[in-house]
């Protein structure tokens, strides 16, 4: 049986907080994970592996941070990301809300763009395809 | 001085595990400078072994092509503090190995007592660091030689390990042009 939304919430709350030093609460939600959390780019690593163990899955890091979109100029164009660029992301993060990046897709705001909620519907996606 | 922060591996297998000494003596600087009167292996220093013990497993997977450099300490806990004429055993062990880097459990023992433990995490220089290089060729394969690394190095299937062909090219080419 597949875990309920509070199970999937608490173990990615765990890996959070394991991996980035915050605290319980800090971890919320609508939390971004960057902005709010304060993750680097070499965080990542360790929250995957976390989810990884945690949940029995496998996670490609391209999934959950589409540098290669970010840093590619077809796809960015004046520091924003361009409209093909927005489609490859939302092809790669269907569990991702875009809708505020997409009012303003500056590169540099991506960051602030994945939320915990996003997260754990990232990892409810992987768990199905397990 | 080279940063060189272990003395010799006793075990190393690929992708697994590796276990190397460090011996504390009287005679090091550190030991004695870096807290005048009470004379302890600095904790900082102990990371490094061990980050130096991981960091040669994680990268010899790749025959030493990936540039490992100790990215992120998850986690680290000191027991005890290590002492002139105490050796330090430091036990490396992949958790997970990823095209980008690699997580590691470390733990530290002087005799049976468990002294620390670290969880790190290592990564690979990706195209941003492009031109760097952490270590000349010939000069690393000397410093593997030296750490006993294919004197107790062994493989997946229990064979012993051996320097990589870039890396005998390169010390070849070397003991050429030496005087």
């Amino acid at each position: 049986m597949p875990p309920s939304n509070e199970e999937v919430f608490e173990k990615v709350r765990t890996a959070l907080v394991d991996a980035l030093g915050v605290d319980d609460d800090e971890v919320q939600p609508e939390s971004t994970i960057i902005g709010d959390l304060g993750a680097e780019s070499i965080d990542f690593l360790d929250i995957v592996f976390r989810l990884e163990k945690s949940f029995g899955i496998e996670i490609p890091r391209s999934e959950l941070t589409p540098e290669d979109v970010l840093t590619n100029p077809a796809y960015v164009q004046d520091g924003k990301v361009t409209p093909e660029g927005i489609a490859e992301i939302k092809r790669r993060m269907p569990f991702a809300d875009l809708s505020k990046f997409e009012a303003n897709p500056v590169v540099t705001e991506f960051g602030n763009l994945l939320t915990v909620n996003d997260l754990c519907r990232f990892v409810e996606s992987k768990v199905q395809d397990r | 001085m080279r940063w060189m922060w272990i003395d010799r591996f006793l075990e190393f297998k690929r992708g697994k595990r590796a276990v190397a000494i460090k011996c504390v003596a009287l005679t090091e600087e550190q030991i004695d400078n870096y807290c005048p009167g009470y004379p302890h292996m600095p904790n900082s220093l102990i990371v490094e072994g061990m980050a130096q013990t991981g960091g040669l497993l994680a990268g010899e997977v790749n025959q030493f092509l990936e540039r490992v450099v100790l990215a992120k300490i998850g986690k680290v806990v000191f027991h005890d503090v290590a002492r002139p004429g105490d050796t330090l055993r430091y036990t490396a062990e992949i958790q997970d190995l990823k095209p980008d880097g690699c997580i590691l459990h470390v733990s530290s023992h002087i005799g049976d007592k468990l002294q620390a433990e670290v969880e790190m995490v290592l990564a690979h220089l990706d195209q941003r660091f492009e031109g760097v290089d952490l270590f000349e060729p010939a000069d690393f394969l000397r410093m593997l030689r030296l750490f006993g690394v294919y004197d107790v190095g062994i493989d997946e299937q229990g064979q012993p390990l051996t320097p990589p062909p870039h890396m005998l090219a390169a010390e070849h080419a070397f003991n050429l042009t030496a005087p």
